[in-house]
């Protein structure tokens, strides 16, 4: 008699388990099928975000990312929002593969409805979704198929504010001033110049102020931005994400450039 | 036809981790700053973490795994002792992480493991790994970006090697810990993936007395239950540059 | 009882000869058996309601919730058996997320009710089960608007303008039919569901019981959320003053 359901009126593989003596989940025999060949894991991304900036300030965080989404070099979403509301007290801000980001937004989604139906008067902070996407993230680099971000988490809850970053390796670390992809080369020693032992007195216009400033010289320089970002402000209020912004630029001083290009004299 | 794979799951978060056994103490160092390449991650991210009372375990290689490898361990030992009710022997522990790193053998923990702590002899001891689990019980040990570094050092200064005249002792506490300041100041100098913060754990012996560390700037002790073994940490800063 | 005896009641798998399963009918019996419940669809919202018998002192007071939150904007009451309406709650909602995994959207109500309807209907066909001993009211206000079904344990579900099921349905039934359901305001459906339970509740065969009641609405941004306390609080009131109205005259 075979004692495992599932086997019944199946038919039994008598070369390798003459007897049944397996369990469905680890009977032996070949896991592969005829499409394993065909299944492919995410490799390279795909269409892309840029970086991502955030920091502490006195009364929580701020975050900001502009609203691109790049195909290659192309230019090819420009009304994308990367900066998504987890839950009551949390902002992830995602640089990386948008598709693998869509995705971690509807992970995140099942998660907080599992908890809001418990109804326990628990809720979900940053510390716990900063929990749960490094262990989410790590095991998918342990599977050898990665969700290819950058990601900060940002929130205040319970009078504490919290600040931390994952990526696609399953690295994590918190500080108080953090920027993802070319952000973390180019925007975050301005943001450790102007935040670094000012956490507890910076305020909220002078934090803009310097998140402004550091999208701008991020358009500049990083190919793959555009003038159009948006900020995010997670405080005891609540979380409030702003319209697409811009920041103001200039440009003359491009007439000037000489020496290389198509412009030699 | 086998698949071509061009994501590399591991890479490398720098640092420098350092321990040293004494007769009756031990202890264990790590600096806190985290880097991946030319870039500071943070300047604070442990890698020196109390196991028990008696244990502390330093961690040096890829961040992600050596977090995911204590994360385990801190595990196993919490069973243990809702098994056993009691801390699980040092010389155990040392072996639990051997089994730990070569089970995964073949898609290994590329992390460094430094096991300092109190014996079942009360005696100070230090256990070195390396990321397959092939392990040494030894007195001191240097790990990391800078273990070449400091490694040279510590064997001049603890096993008196190339000294004339001189031969091994065990060295008294406030001596060892000026070499594990020495060694990350220097560590720190001459290597950009060292600096920003030190951590050092200073576990000691049951019944030792602690009067050496009285005094001694940013200590704070952490010890979790009393008449055992008693663990401390010392927090200093390093240069930020 | 006609059926017990002949044999015909022994499993859900067996019709009578004249064309019933007994198995779905006792079911019914343990509907029948417990605290009322009732649900109101209005204007802009869905109110929910049960009397929730306490059978002892010694419970925690608000603990074991009869009314579950199945999606955010998804409510589900039921009478019958505690326990069961545990489990298809925890089926509603794996039903919702998988909906929502499927299509990147929140479920509309219709789609749930039609696959709880399935899942309880299972239950009818095989000897080595027992159908479900719970009626569930689902509430939510979805793309198009509150909506209401109620889902019986032969698996069938209809939708409703107003709902009761349990020991007090016949009766909540007769006072959901003289509100004009489509006029009222979600705030003002709360009243009237405390004034029906009220009203229901049976003081001489059931000593105590708890007011439960939710809402789903513009009041609380489509969400499905227990009502505010000092609203409770105000609806309970009423209801009783209602009570000793009705006495008096």
């Amino acid at each position: 008699m075979d004692h495992f359901p599932t086997n019944w009126g199946r038919p039994r593989s008598e070369a390798v388990d003459l007897y049944n003596t397996y369990p469905l989940h680890n009977r032996p025999g070949p896991k592969a099928d005829a499409f394993t060949e065909g299944v492919q894991r995410t490799q390279a991304p795909i269409v892309t975000g840029t970086s991502v900036l955030a920091f502490r300030f006195k009364d929580g965080i701020i975050m900001a990312a502009d609203n691109l989404a790049s195909y290659g070099s192309l230019a090819r979403f420009k009304d994308v929002q990367r900066l998504i509301p987890v839950g009551a007290y949390t902002v992830i801000g995602g640089g990386g593969d948008m598709s693998d980001l869509q995705h971690i937004n509807h992970l995140l989604e099942g998660l907080i409805i599992e908890e809001l139906c418990e109804e326990d008067g628990h809720a979900l902070g940053p510390a716990e979704i900063y929990e749960y996407l490094s262990q989410v993230l790590y095991a998918r680099r342990s599977k050898m198929d990665p969700l290819w971000n950058s990601l900060l988490v940002g929130g205040f809850k319970d009078g504490k504010s919290f600040l931390g970053y994952v990526d696609l390796l399953g690295t994590t670390y918190t500080a108080s001033t953090l920027a993802t992809g070319y952000g973390s080369m180019i925007a975050q020693p301005l943001l450790r110049k102007y935040v670094e032992g000012r956490e507890e007195t910076l305020t909220e216009d002078e934090g803009k102020k310097i998140i402004e400033e550091c999208m701008k010289v991020l358009f500049y320089r990083d190919a793959r931005s555009i003038n159009k970002y948006q900020i995010a402000t997670i405080t005891e209020k609540g979380i409030s994400i702003s319209e697409s912004l811009s920041a103001h630029t200039e440009w003359s001083f491009a007439e000037k450039i000489r020496g290389y290009g198509a412009q030699t004299q | 036809m086998a698949q071509q794979r061009s994501f590399n799951p591991y890479t490398e978060n720098g640092g420098t981790i350092l321990a040293i056994a004494g007769a009756d103490f031990a202890v264990v160092a790590g600096d806190t700053r985290q880097t991946e390449g030319y870039s500071i991650q943070t300047r604070y991210a442990p890698k020196v973490f109390r196991l028990t009372d008696k244990a502390v375990l330093a961690v040096n290689g890829f961040a992600a795994d050596g977090n995911m490898f204590v994360k385990k361990v801190k595990q196993r030992l919490e069973w243990y002792k809702h098994a056993h009710s009691k801390d699980m022997p040092l010389q155990s522990i040392a072996r639990l992480i051997q089994t730990m790193l070569y089970a995964k053998r073949f898609f290994p923990y590329y992390v460094y493991n430094i096991l300092g702590g109190i014996d079942e002899q009360g005696k100070g001891a230090v256990y070195s790994f390396d990321p397959v689990g092939s392990y040494e019980r030894e007195t001191c040990r240097a790990a990391g970006a800078a273990q070449s570094l400091v490694q040279p050092f510590l064997d001049n200064q603890i096993y008196f090697k190339n000294q004339t005249g001189e031969h091994p002792t065990h060295l008294p506490l406030p001596h060892v810990l000026q070499l594990v300041t020495d060694s990350f100041t220097g560590a720190t100098e001459r290597h950009i993936e060292v600096g920003d913060g030190l951590e050092m754990f200073v576990i000691l012996a049951r019944g030792r007395g602690s009067q050496e560390l009285e005094g001694v700037a940013g200590i704070r002790e952490v010890t979790t239950s009393d008449e055992r073994e008693r663990v401390f940490v010392i927090n200093r800063d390093l240069k930020r540059d | 009882m006609t059926s017990i005896g002949t044999g015909y009641d022994l499993s859900a798998s067996t019709y009578s000869p004249d064309g019933r399963i007994f198995q779905v009918e006792y079911a019914n019996k343990a509907v029948e058996n417990s605290g009322t419940a009732i649900g109101l669809r209005v204007k802009d919202g869905i109110v929910l309601a049960v009397e929730k018998l306490v059978h002892s002192k010694l419970l925690v007071p608000e603990a074991n919730r009869r009314i579950q939150t199945i999606d955010r904007h998804v409510g589900m009451a039921t009478s019958g058996l505690a326990a069961d309406a545990r489990h298809l709650a925890s089926r509603a909602r794996d039903e919702a997320q998988s909906y929502r995994d499927t299509y990147q959207f929140p479920p509309p109500l219709k789609a749930i009710a039609d696959r709880l309807g399935l899942y309880v209907q299972a239950y009818t066909l095989y000897s080595s089960v027992r159908p479900f001993g719970i009626s569930s009211i689902l509430g939510a206000v979805d793309k198009d608007g509150p909506i209401m079904f109620v889902v019986e344990p032969s698996g069938v579900f209809y939708g409703y303008h107003g709902a009761a099921v349990g020991k007090g349905s016949q009766l909540a039934k007769t006072e959901l039919e003289k509100l004009k359901l489509a006029e009222l305001s979600t705030r003002q459906a709360v009243f009237e569901a405390a004034r029906i339970i009220y009203l229901v509740h049976d003081d001489a065969k059931d000593k105590d019981f708890e007011l439960e009641i939710t809402w789903i609405g513009d009041e609380t941004n489509g969400q499905h959320q227990i009502v505010p306390k000092d609203l409770l609080a105000e609806a309970e009131q009423k209801a009783k003053d209602a009570m000793e109205e009705g006495f008096d005259s």
